[in-house]
């Protein structure tokens, strides 16, 4: 079992003064799927990346991945073993232009190690490396949107930026938290295949995501999150037909927006 | 602002001189006139500078020289963790008693000569600083320049009370440079190295990471980069650029006493920061050149100097508080026109 499974979480609790963000939440997700979580908002997705990624301390629980224990190690060490991560708040170095941003997880340990981007030996300086990302993340390359600077950038290409920033540490595994929200449905359209792509490439993808109906064209399994408890997981068809699922997303918009193409 | 009449229909619109353009790349070579724009400027300050030493009209100004260049090491210092790596750093007292007192010992207990004494403190002094301040490294903002106070505050008590270091009366007898000429121009070649050697630095990609810990350290530690690993690396850079004025500082003055630790080096260097522009490094040298001379003349009006001090200061943040290289900077690389909206 555990051979194909590139991260397990087993039993993962946290509490906030009073508040139970997280209680005793276990999940696995498969090399090379796209595994989904979704939830209300404050169920705990954001929380429980966080938990996963080493930015915050559990208090209890295990993590696995690729077999070994991370779960008392530093977001550094995490991402160097290839476990990378978005920011639901976007998070770019908003005085360096777009390209300069990618240069420091390019000069991760990891990174450097491979020698370039995905081991692809000496592929030139690191600014070459971070325009070939940015090509492949959708900046056109003969355009000057890789060199403004990152405060001057809409949300789509800072959304972009943050999945290049993952992409430039080679991961093995990304865990994005909502890189669809706040885009137009045609930017979303836009991105959909991108992350085809990035799972062709043998990355695996873990998506929080409240835009259901593109989710579910790439996710295979999703895990559904309420109040800090995992509700319940499976393939989206079946888990958008359980009852409490209905229930917990009751009065939210969210649901409303969502349907089935089938 | 100067004259701008009924802001409300017309603004200042700023775009950058087609030379700075032009500059930019590698065809900044393609005509003189391109390459003057690009290192006229860098000439002008070296070699004003190079000049200052012949320009003194006493011995008296030629040591404020050599005080200035100590000054200048601190505010580029300061600058760089301040502007590049967001560390707030009132460390310079720290650094100067550190590397200060290194220097006497290394001169006067093992009889070293400022050529050895001064390499060993910068690096070994930096080493000490950096190892104390290693617990403060998490700290943000506020916290961290408090214990970088604290430090010379502590070590000056204990050097009173255990009379340890020569006790209050300090290290005497330090041996001096050979002469004024050499302790004068080996300190302006030295900030002229540290101000050219940062600058590129924070330009390279190690710099990039530095300013990706001020701008946004969680981004940092999603890269994959430790950000006590970096923010370590640049405080041992600002602690070896004050241990080295502090090594320099004893062999001037010939003696390492306890006012080493005195609070005008964290707060002269900050001083010169606002005044010459923060973040652009040359900015704070100049400040020092400006704000160490004037001290030095407000001298005879004893203690009331602070007033004077406090007042120029003052007026500094209230009307230009970019600071000086900011806006020469800007007159230099853009012009400037009203347009209508
Ligand atoms: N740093 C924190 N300190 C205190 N409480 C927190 C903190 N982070 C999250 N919480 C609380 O934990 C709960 C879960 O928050 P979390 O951000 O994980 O939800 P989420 O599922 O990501 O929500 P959303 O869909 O809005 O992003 C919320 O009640 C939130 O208020
Ligand atoms: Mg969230």
């Amino acid at each position: 079992m555990s051979g194909e499974n590139i991260l397990q979480v087993t039993d993962v609790s946290k509490t906030f003064g009073g508040v139970q963000a997280l209680l005793k939440v276990s999940f696995s997700v498969q090399q090379g799927e796209v595994f989904g979580i979704i939830g209300p908002n404050g169920s705990g997705k954001t929380t429980l990346i966080n938990c996963i990624t080493g930015f915050i301390k559990m208090n209890s629980g295990k993590v696995l991945y690729k077999d070994k224990d991370i779960s008392n190690m530093a977001p550094n060490q995490i991402a160097n073993l290839g476990l990378t991560r978005t920011f639901q708040i976007m998070r770019p170095y908003y005085s360096l232009p777009a390209y300069k941003n990618l240069i420091v997880p390019l000069f991760s340990p990891r990174a450097r190690k491979k020698g370039g981007w995905r081991g692809g030996g000496k592929l030139g300086d690191r600014g070459t490396v971070s325009i070939d990302i940015l090509e492949e993340i959708g900046f056109e390359r003969d355009s000057f949107v890789p060199y403004k600077l990152a405060s001057s950038l809409p949300t789509g290409y800072l959304k972009r930026l943050e999945l290049a920033r993952c992409l430039a540490l080679g991961p093995d595994l990304i865990l994005c938290d909502e890189v669809f929200s706040g885009l137009s449905m045609s930017e979303i359209a836009s991105m959909v295949p991108l992350i085809e792509k990035l799972q062709m490439d043998g990355i695996t993808l873990v998506m929080i995501e409240h835009r259901l109906r593109e989710l579910f064209r790439v996710a295979s399994r999703v895990m559904v999150l309420n109040f800090g408890e995992k509700l319940t997981e499976g393939i989206p068809e079946v888990v958008m037909a359980d009852e409490r699922v209905k229930e917990a997303y009751l009065g939210s918009e969210k649901l409303l927006d969502y349907s089935f193409e089938a | 602002m100067d004259k701008n009449p009924g802001t409300a229909e017309r603004r200042k619109e700023r775009l950058d001189r087609g030379i700075k353009v032009r500059t930019e790349g590698i065809y900044a070579i393609s005509s003189w006139q391109e390459v003057s724009y690009l290192v006229l400027p860098r000439l002008i300050l070296i070699v004003g500078l190079l000049l200052l030493p012949f320009l003194m009209p006493s011995l008296y100004w030629n040591r404020v020289i050599s005080i200035v260049g100590i000054y200048a090491l601190l505010a580029l210092g300061f600058d760089f963790l301040a502007h590049y790596v967001g560390l707030v750093s009132l460390g310079g007292s720290f650094f100067i008693g550190v590397g200060g007192y290194i220097a006497a010992i290394l001169n006067k207990s093992f009889g070293l000569s400022p050529l050895f004494t001064i390499p060993i403190a910068t690096l070994s002094g930096a080493i000490i600083c950096t190892l104390l301040l290693l617990p403060a490294l998490p700290l943000r903002g506020v916290y961290f320049a408090i214990v970088t106070l604290m430090y010379p505050l502590v070590l000056f008590r204990i050097i009173e009370a255990l009379n340890i270091l020569g006790g209050t009366d300090g290290i005497l007898g330090v041996a001096s440079f050979p002469n004024t000429w050499v302790e004068q121009y080996l300190i302006l070649s030295i900030i002229i190295l540290a101000l050219f050697g940062l600058r590129r630095l924070v330009n390279e990609d190690i710099g990039l990471v530095f300013r990706g810990v001020k701008d946004n350290d969680q981004a940092v530690r999603a890269s994959g980069l430790s950000i006590t690993l970096y923010k370590a690396i640049a405080v041992f850079i600002t602690s070896a650029l004050g241990c080295l004025g502090g090594a320099y500082f004893v062999h001037i003055y010939m003696v390492a006493g306890i006012s080493l630790f005195a609070l005008d080096y964290s707060v002269i260097p900050i001083a010169a920061t606002v005044i010459g522009g923060g973040g652009t490094l040359v900015g704070p040298l100049l400040g020092c050149f400006i704000l160490v001379p004037i001290s030095e003349l407000l001298r005879a009006f004893g203690t009331l100097r602070i007033v004077f001090y406090s007042v120029i200061l003052l007026a500094f943040i209230m009307f230009r508080s970019e600071g000086i290289m900011v806006y020469a900077q800007r007159k230099y690389h853009q012009f400037e026109r009203w347009v209508k909206v």
